[in-house]
């Protein structure tokens, strides 16, 4: 029965798959850089910069990410510049995912003892030539294991894209279900297939961690 | 455990197929309705909460408001007697087939067509509307009718609605956009997320009386019966669902359900059954 299902409707299925992993690639990236630049923000040594650091995360972490997504799909195009849905679901994604993103990276960098900032400082190198090239290498070690989670999350989340007609997996699932009458079964492949992204994930972070915790206590 | 450790990861598949399993019954879903119907005193309709003119919540009271509701009413009176309680379970196209599979709702009335597909899975009462489905577009739209639906235009429509499946026959070429329920394919209209959104008149003349600035364009192009649903198995309650029909339409009762919803909605004469 399930194979069945998944045969008769796997084009809608690999498209859906292919749009997931597509928007969550294309998040990923541009949230990692958003995330990284507020992440800075937040720790820069002057106050105005860091209220709007803080600003964007506390916001941005805080609203519904279907209420971002909503925004740009219905409110954004009344203003005149015309969204697709796979577009707002890519932006509201980005936005949202770069919040959590930042706060982990500002925590992060802020694990790293302050005297590697002073020492760094008092040897001469700028505050961005000390972030890059002393407080960073450092920070990512710490930061991998729980960005690896914000992203599996990122992954899971692009199932708002279903609510905006952004042809993902839960979208495909959806019209799949609705044409079949298998609900049940239909979902249990989309639940499948969303594992299929996200376990290697997962293992590949586990994988990370012991690699790199080992290394760090080498060092030591 | 060294060993066992290897193959934990399968634990989360494991849970999956579990799950799958034990979705095999359900009982409420094979009660009869007629009986425990009576027996409560009471009956659950699958109704929708979105379309104007159908079945519409009004917020100043809470209450569902529409045709559907007034003829889920009327043939719940007359299948169960004046005092029965009826509840009214807000629907969408996309979860009502499941809700009733489920058990959740008694019978569906909810702007659904009648099709050889759905018949497989449910069963069907006499047609108690006759819609057909046409398209809205913004007012000075250069869609004059479905035939202006070529490459490179997008039609809104609501996932699990008879009426995607139509417009993919109908316009072959123009890209269609399926979203959750008929607020949000009118509000993705109203923000230009596609050209024209398509579903039965009935319908889109509810949103067009509410929004002016969208009207209702070209000829039906389909035959929408639309009819009561309840799940297979259900014969004796059919029977009756019909036969309180049959008796609405003869002593008039019908007749001032459909004025009241539709008399004033300009355009709806044409519709195909008339």
């Amino acid at each position: 029965m399930m194979w069945q299902i998944f045969r008769d409707n796997f084009g809608l299925f690999m498209q859906g798959l292919g749009y997931t992993v597509g928007v969550s690639l294309l998040s990923l990236f541009f949230c990692l850089i958003i995330g990284t630049i507020f992440a800075l923000l937040e720790i820069n040594p002057k106050r105005w910069v860091r209220v709007i650091g803080k600003i964007y995360v506390e916001f941005f972490r805080n609203v519904p990410l279907l209420v971002i997504t909503m925004f740009f799909y219905v409110v954004v195009p009344r203003l005149g510049v015309p969204l697709s849905g796979f577009a707002a679901g890519a932006i509201g994604l980005t936005i949202y995912t770069s919040a959590f993103i930042a706060e982990t990276v500002r925590a992060g960098i802020q694990s790293v003892d302050p005297g590697q900032m002073e020492a760094a400082r008092s040897n001469g190198l700028t505050y961005v030539q000390t972030m890059r090239f002393i407080i960073l290498p450092q920070a990512i070690k710490i930061i991998v294991p729980p960005l690896g989670n914000q992203f599996i999350n990122l992954v899971k989340n692009s199932s708002v894209l279903a609510f905006v007609a952004g042809f993902d997996l839960m979208y495909q699932g959806n019209l799949i279900a609705s044409n079949t009458f298998e609900t049940t079964t239909t979902y249990a492949i989309v639940g499948v297939l969303y594992l299929i992204i996200t376990m290697p994930m997962s293992y590949a972070m586990t994988y990370l961690d012991h690699r790199w915790s080992g290394s760090v206590k080498e060092e030591e | 455990m060294r060993r066992l450790k290897k193959w934990l990861w399968l634990l989360p598949l494991l849970a999956l197929s579990l799950l799958l399993t034990s979705c095999g019954s359900n009982s409420l879903a094979a009660e009869s309705v007629l009986q425990r119907g009576k027996e409560t005193n009471s009956i659950t309709w699958g109704v929708k909460n979105d379309t104007r003119l159908f079945g519409l919540m009004d917020i100043s009271d809470g209450e569902i408001k529409g045709f559907d509701i007034d003829i889920a009413k009327e043939v719940s009176r007359r299948v169960f007697g004046q005092n029965v309680k009826i509840n009214f379970v807000p629907v969408t196209s996309q979860t009502r087939i499941p809700l009733l599979k489920n058990g959740n709702v008694d019978a569906i009335i909810a702007t659904m067509t009648n099709t050889p597909d759905r018949r497989k899975v449910v069963d069907f009462s006499d047609t108690y509307f006759n819609a057909g489905q046409s398209i809205l577009v913004k007012k000075g739209s250069k869609i004059k009718s479905v035939a202006d639906l070529k490459a490179g235009t997008k039609v809104i429509g609501v996932q699990g609605s008879n009426s995607v499946q139509n417009i993919k026959k109908v316009a072959p070429d123009a890209r269609v956009l399926q979203l959750s329920d008929y607020a949000q394919a009118f509000t993705a209209l109203q923000s230009g997320q596609g050209d024209a959104l398509t579903t039965d008149n009935g319908i889109l003349y509810g949103m067009s009386a509410d929004n002016p600035d969208y009207v209702v364009v070209g000829k039906t192009f389909t035959k929408e019966p639309y009819a009561i649903a309840v799940n297979k198995g259900q014969r004796d309650f059919l029977d009756q669902v019909n036969l309180a029909l049959k008796s609405m339409r003869a002593d008039g009762v019908y007749k001032q359900i459909e004025d009241k919803w539709f008399g004033n909605i300009a355009g709806f004469s044409d519709r195909s059954d008339k």
